[in-house]
């Protein structure tokens, strides 16, 4: 990533269509955690992925604009807080992490109590801190390449 | 019980590569090979020949299904090997910013 | 079965080449072949959940460890390493190796597992829950307080990495 605009114009076009479409594999994904294999930390991975994908494609600056570094650590403590707050929600019942949310019948989507918003904070956590693992690592190159260019 | 064989040959190749070579990157790419051939290893216990994935579905009473309680521990275990080698590669860097070069004798003999 | 022991030395074969190979973004390429070997071991060993896990956290890896090796010069001058440590290294790994495999003997055969927790989770796992994948809710219903050990996990990485990898306030 050592030119700001990234790769060519086939590949910026093609982007455009494939993230939403990996998004939306992902939200899938997280969402029917109860009933198909998956579950949170596979969605949060591919959303992940999806955000990288298109950081490739454009270059830095473009993902950047829309989610810069403090809204990212702010989702994911979100993920964390509300994960625990799931936890402590079940002490009112009896002991940690107990299910208290009415349960549905067997094969719906809104079944089984405390499962599916688990499932959500585990993939806000899970995607916001894998992203800014990446930027990180991808900011950093800087004074490595001017380095190199003033030799 | 072949497999089991196999699976501790890959556990005794990544703990080879740890100790001989001399490239970080090298020992990361060991660390690597020795958590799969772990994972793996588990997994192995837990299969019941003829069974089915431990999932239901509608209509379809089965009895036969593979133990899902090695599952559930290990599907932990392969993230957290995604944080740790995310953090050894970040550390790498650094020491190759610092020290221009990723052989650890060379490390050893720049200190500082 | 014999697809799993075939697909197993494949991986012992790419493992090989990604170990003794010079070039270390061939060496990170090599390791992802083990991945996605892995990955296939997975599926046939009926563990749906695992594999789609470990497809995508193999790809993120991939791309990490290819950021870290992408424009490093090889090193020229070849250290020999002392023939008593390579000799030492090679008679550990086989005390190791005929430990262990003596040792295979006291586990249950292959295809008969003892599944004492296992038949009581899927038992009643339905009942007590009402979610049809019971991997799922073994570790957010019943074994919740592991999950969330494993997030305080990769909280505590993502901070490692961020402040190893900082420009701000680091002394030049």
């Amino acid at each position: 990533m050592s030119e700001a605009k990234g790769m060519s114009l086939i590949v910026k076009r093609i982007t455009k269509i494939t993230v939403s479409l990996i998004f939306l594999f992902g939200v899938y994904i997280v969402l029917h955690g109860h009933l198909t294999p998956g579950g949170g930390f596979a969605g949060g991975v591919i959303i992940a992925l999806s955000f990288i994908h298109l950081v490739l494609a454009f270059g830095k600056e473009a993902a950047l604009e829309k989610l810069n570094e403090t809204r990212i650590s702010i989702i994911e403590s979100l993920g964390g807080l509300m994960f625990l707050g799931i936890g402590l929600l079940g002490l009112l019942g009896g002991y940690f992490f107990l299910n208290v949310i009415p349960k549905g019948r067997p094969f719906d989507l809104f079944s089984s109590g405390i499962i599916v918003l688990c499932n959500l904070a585990i993939f806000l956590k899970v995607g916001a801190g894998l992203f800014s693992i990446f930027i990180a690592l991808s900011i950093m190159r800087m004074p490595l390449d001017s380095e190199k260019e003033k030799k | 019980m072949l497999s089991y064989v196999l699976c501790l040959v890959l556990f005794a190749i990544g703990i080879y590569c740890l100790l001989v070579k001399k490239n970080l990157i090298k020992k990361i790419v060991g660390l690597g090979i020795m958590e799969y051939a772990i994972n793996l290893f588990f997994i192995l216990l837990g299969y019941r020949s003829g069974g089915e994935a431990p999932i239901l579905s509608k209509g379809a009473v089965g009895n036969n299904f593979v133990d899902p309680l090695p599952q559930a521990l290990i599907l932990t275990s392969i993230v957290i090997g995604l944080g740790v080698t995310a953090l050894m590669v970040a550390i790498a860097v650094r020491l190759y910013e610092k020290y221009r070069t990723f052989d650890i004798n060379e490390i050893r003999r720049l200190k500082g | 079965m014999i697809e799993l022991n075939v697909i197993l030395i494949l991986m012992i074969i790419a493992s090989v080449v990604a170990m003794e190979i010079e070039d270390l973004l061939s060496s990170v390429i090599a390791l992802g072949a083990v991945g996605m070997g892995l990955t296939l071991e997975f599926l046939l060993l009926r563990a749906p959940d695992l594999a789609i896990t470990q497809l995508v956290v193999e790809i993120l890896s991939l791309i990490i460890l290819i950021r870290a090796t992408v424009d490093v010069d090889i090193e020229h001058k070849k250290i020999k390493t002392h023939p008593a440590y390579l000799l030492f290294a090679v008679l550990f790994v086989a005390v190791f190796l005929w430990f262990s495999i003596a040792a295979l003997r006291e586990l249950p055969v292959f295809g008969k597992p003892v599944m004492k927790m296992g038949a009581q989770y899927l038992a009643e796992g339905v009942k007590k829950t009402s979610a049809t994948n019971i991997v799922a809710a073994i570790i957010l219903d019943f074994r919740g307080y592991d999950t969330l050990g494993e997030a305080t996990i990769l909280f505590t990485a993502v901070i490692g990495v961020l402040s190893v990898l900082r420009k701000i306030g680091r002394k030049k």
